[in-house]
């Protein structure tokens, strides 16, 4: 019906086998529909079929904030983004070559994120006048003309489902709702994937026989339907990706992070307190810990933000790991207790998975625009780490670097994360155990001379001493303490000597980070310096740009307070310096204060990633100025 | 754990070791200072080691008690004791833990923070001393002052009907609800020793004077001259009398409780009599109502019942958990359910 442009992006194709196949280096698909699709489901189960066929993928949900909106409607779409590959990739890209679209609402929100040429599955049931109306369509899509630039594929999915599912008996309303199953069904005939793992997890994950039945009778007569009816030219084939040797799992930021304390709690041989109050998008952190009950783990459900935080101290005082997760509504709330950690030296891992601000702002939205709030939102001076994630797998190692902070220091850490990174999935290789570090205290248990406040002479850490220790009964508070006695003191003169310790304890964390790493060469024209998730489709943009011989580098900073040594001399050794971020110029502030360098910042704060060729634009841009 | 030092016996503390070296600051005439002597005299008695006890406080002049006691302790944040305490005692159920709180701390910023630690049950002795004042900010009213009270922030009288701390702990399904107040020194040990006793959080109300910013509020109350007339003595089993000679009665009118006289051959079947293990709330709710002058203030333990604790549900879940599959390791956790090896 629509005139064929050119076909995606082709390296070989195969001449023998029944039906055309061409091999793409690397594709993005997304499956977009009413919250009560089935979307979510559908994604993640293609991405684990990409992942165990040996691609690398990125994947990245992106949800509405309300639970069900009404149906049909652009305020309910939710949507699953993957990008599945046959080498390395950070990030999804910029643009899709297939979208399923379920519904007039998921066309809409989603076709300008289609390639020229690109693929157009729909659900052609959907299209009623009805449908189009809540969608704001005046006309239909699929008969004016307005999609002719696409390679558009309709398939009457309700209708074919209900048909398919007919034997279970399912009523109407339930077997329709197995028509996201057949979208898959085509789906993996597209790309070429087998359809026995879906089936095997179907089997394991819907206890109802008959509902398992469906599901599976779908998924067969999607990929079946792909077949007999021709609706293709050709079937896609992405090639396993070489990955660094290895095992590998599928990971998500929730998981890293929660995985992160559990080998935390293991290598320091203490038990774990997690404390949080349910709030998008860390509530899943909480989920994931609530469940290893035999692993040392203590988990509370407190009442507000305010008490999860103050019982997480509550344990750190008592001798334990402590922890708390929350997103920016939340960290707000937690400041006082955050300071009183400060004042009171104690161990605290604080988590903040960023979304979009301020207020309750974009609950289900990425942003990053927390890192000022992480640095300075507390009254006084009351200086605290500051760790970001770059990737869903990299928040398991700097939950493990912000305890081994927390410890040797005596000091709350924050560790920023955010909504997307959450949420989205990539292979993870699985660390060995004995390779993490090991973060066993000192607990102090000598009563010569006993004072809570002195303290080791390298790291200036106070000593911890726990109750039940005989001999060592000390008092703890917020109130400034005597830096030789410990005991309350208001005097003017030790007040600053405390003061000038606390920072002094915070700026020493210096000396114990590993140098920053160049991508690139040491002295350039342009660098690219990043932290939190734009780690990924700048790295990607970057190198791009590098192979084809443009003057950029990049730094990544998962270290924001304080900045590791040597980055003040990397700043030095380039004529521009780029800051894409979440926010606007946040990190860029921070560098412009400490190191006096004129720092570009890129401002995106749509609740989304930046993509790839964004990035790629301002570099040229920025090149090409004289 | 490495200790360096001979583990003492309990036998031999005495009050003198729970006494902190600090300089008691409360100002000279405070009630404060009759609780402190009064939880150091019992801290011996408990025969628990004195490294295992932990006193938790807040914000406010009740909230200094911390640092006048030899013992480990915390003082928090305003109105989060609650809070602070219920990790500490998730975290180390081995500790004793008692937290100290006034009418403030407890009531207003940290009202939040304490219903839901009673609504938890958490092992742990609360001591709230109620003054009816804001004490350490000088002199504000409280939301246990009485309506219409002119204070330096209410000048034309404070609009607030107060809160009953009895009926908010009742509301909050607390296991344990005592009252007793400052100069009353056996009083207060045998409700403090109850306390340490009851499994669960055990929640003391304690009427204390401040004699700079609220001199007075309790004499009509417990003034020697009118005590015996104005205080009902709670007892489990005993009849609801009071007064100088005993001759008032506490009965039930339909479902309002009245005041009778005694004299003249009363029936004093007819009087309510207290049942502290009541699982049922209403003489508790009857109790907690009883407000002067219309009736005599209840003193010692209003309710005591059995409930799990917060501590105990959350360790069978462990313990469980363990037995039914053992210590987890981490390896296989790392690994999770699905594994590929490039």
């Amino acid at each position: 019906m629509s005139s064929v442009k050119a076909p995606l992006q082709k390296k070989s194709e195969r001449p023998h086998s029944s039906f055309p196949e061409t091999e793409l280096d690397k594709a993005s698909i997304r499956f977009a529909g009413d919250s009560g699709d089935g979307m979510q489901l559908t994604g993640t189960r293609f991405s684990s079929t990409s992942v165990l066929a040996g691609n690398d993928v990125i994947s990245f949900p992106d949800y509405p904030a309300e639970i069900r909106a009404p149906a049909g409607t652009l305020a309910g779409i939710s949507s699953f983004d993957l990008s599945f590959s046959s080498s390395e990739i950070y990030t999804t890209a910029d643009s899709l070559e297939v979208l399923v679209a379920m519904n007039p609402a998921a066309l809409k929100a989603n076709i300008k994120d289609l390639e020229k040429g690109g693929i157009l599955i729909v659900n052609s049931d959907s299209f009623a006048e009805n449908d189009l109306r809540k969608a704001e369509y005046k006309k239909n899509p699929l008969e004016s003309g307005e999609l002719n630039d696409y390679r558009v594929v309709q398939i009457p999915i309700t209708k074919l489902t209900l048909k398919a599912v007919e034997e279970t008996g399912l009523s109407h309303r339930d077997g329709a709702r197995c028509k996201n199953f057949f979208a898959l069904g085509v789906v993996k005939w597209l790309f070429v994937r087998p359809l026995e793992q879906t089936q095997e997890w179907i089997q394991e994950k819907f206890k109802r026989p008959e509902i398992a039945k469906a599901n599976e009778l779908a998924l067969q007569a999607g990929y079946n339907y792909a077949i007999t009816v021709e609706l293709f030219h050709a079937r896609y084939h992405v090639p396993p990706a070489v990955l660094p040797s290895g095992d590998y799992r599928q990971i998500t930021g929730s998981q890293a992070l929660a995985l992160g304390c559990v080998a935390a709690s293991s290598r320091s041989g203490l038990n774990l307190l997690y404390a949080s109050y349910p709030i998008t998008p860390a509530s899943d952190i909480l989920h994931e810990l609530a469940q290893y009950k035999n692993f040392g783990i203590k988990t509370i459900q407190a009442e507000d933000e305010i008490a999860a935080i103050s019982s997480s101290i509550g344990s750190a005082f008592g001798g334990t790991l402590a922890v708390t997760g929350t997103s920016g509504p939340g960290f707000d709330l937690k400041s006082e207790a955050i300071g009183y950690a400060v004042m009171t030296e104690l161990p605290l891992v604080v988590l903040n998975i960023q979304r979009g601000g301020p207020s309750t702002g974009l609950p289900t939205k990425s942003e990053q625009a927390d890192l000022l709030a992480a640095m300075y939102g507390r009254h006084g001076e009351a200086p605290v780490p500051v760790l970001a994630a770059a990737t869903p797998g990299d928040c398991f190692y700097m939950v493990l670097e912000a305890f081994r902070l927390a410890l040797k220091y005596m000091t709350p850490v924050i560790v920023l994360s955010d909504g997307g990174l959450a949420n989205a999935s990539e292979p993870w290789k699985i660390p060995d155990e004995i390779q993490l570090p090991d973060l066993k205290p000192d607990f102090h248990t000598e009563q010569e001379n006993f004072s809570p406040y002195q303290r080791n002479q390298q790291t200036l850490a106070r000593n911890w001493a726990i109750p039940g220790t005989p001999g060592l009964e000390h008092r703890l508070g917020g109130l400034e303490k005597d830096s030789v006695t410990g005991e309350i003191s208001y005097e003017p003169e030790n007040h600053e000597r405390m003061v000038f310790l606390r920072d002094e304890k915070i700026k020493r964390i210096k000396n114990d980070l590993p140098p920053l790493e160049i991508i690139g060469p040491e002295k350039n024209e342009l660098l690219v310096v990043t932290w939190g998730s734009v780690y990924g489709p700048a790295f990607s943009a970057v190198e791009e740009l590098q192979v084809q011989g443009h003057p950029v580098s990049m730094v990544h900073l998962r270290h924001l307070n304080p900045f590791q040594k040597n980055l003040a001399g990397i700043l030095k050794n380039f004529e521009k310096v780029l800051v894409p971020e979440m926010n606007l110029g946040q990190l860029s502030r921070l560098l412009r204060a400490e190191f006096l360098v004129d720092t570009i910042p890129f401002a995106k704060v749509q609740g989304r990633p930046f993509l790839i060729s964004e990035i790629r634009s301002r570099i040229l841009e920025l090149l090409a100025e004289k | 754990m490495n200790v360096q030092v001979k583990p003492r016996s309990s036998v031999e503390l005495t009050k003198a070791d729970f006494v902190s070296d600090q300089t008691v600051r409360w100002c000279p005439g405070c009630g404060d200072y009759a609780i402190l002597a009064n939880i150091q005299k019992l801290m011996p008695e408990l025969g628990i080691p004195k490294e295992n006890i932990v006193f938790v406080s807040g914000i406010g002049c009740s909230s200094r008690f911390p640092y006048y006691m030899d013992t480990y302790g915390l003082h928090t944040l305003h109105g989060r004791a609650p809070a602070f305490a219920t990790g500490l005692k998730v975290a180390r159920p081995d500790l004793t833990v008692w937290l100290v709180t006034g009418d403030g701390d407890g009531l207003s910023i940290g009202g939040n923070q304490l219903l839901h630690m009673l609504r938890r049950n958490l092992d742990v002795n609360v001591l709230l001393f109620n003054n009816r004042i804001y004490g350490l900010t000088k002199g504000q009213y409280s939301p246990t002052s009485e309506q219409g009270k002119v204070t330096k922030s209410t000048p034309f009288g404070s609009p607030d009907m107060p809160l009953n701390p009895m009926l908010f702990a009742l509301s909050a399904g607390a296991t344990f609800i005592a009252r007793t107040f400052d100069v009353d020194a056996k009083g207060m040990q045998g409700i403090f020793k109850e306390a340490v006793k009851h499994k669960g959080t055990s929640f003391v109300e304690i009427y204390q004077n401040c004699n700079i910013y609220n001199d007075g509020t309790f004499s009509p109350i417990y003034e020697r001259a009118v005590r015996e007339d104005r205080i009902l003595q709670l007892k489990h089993g005993e009849p609801f009398i009071f007064g100088k000679n005993q001759n008032k009665g506490i009965r039930l009118n339909g479902l309002k409780p009245e005041v009778v006289d005694l004299e003249n051959g009363f029936n004093r079947d007819e009087l309510l009599r207290h049942n502290q293990y009541s699982s049922d709330s209403t003489l508790a709710n009857l109790l907690s109502n009883f407000n002067y002058p219309e009736f005599p203030v209840p003193m010692g333990v209003l309710r005591q019942i059995k409930n799990s604790t917060y501590g105990e549900i959350i360790e069978k879940q462990i313990h469980t958990h363990l037995e039914k599959h053992g210590k987890g390791k981490l390896t296989d956790l790392l690994r999770g359910t699905h594994v590929w090896t490039n």
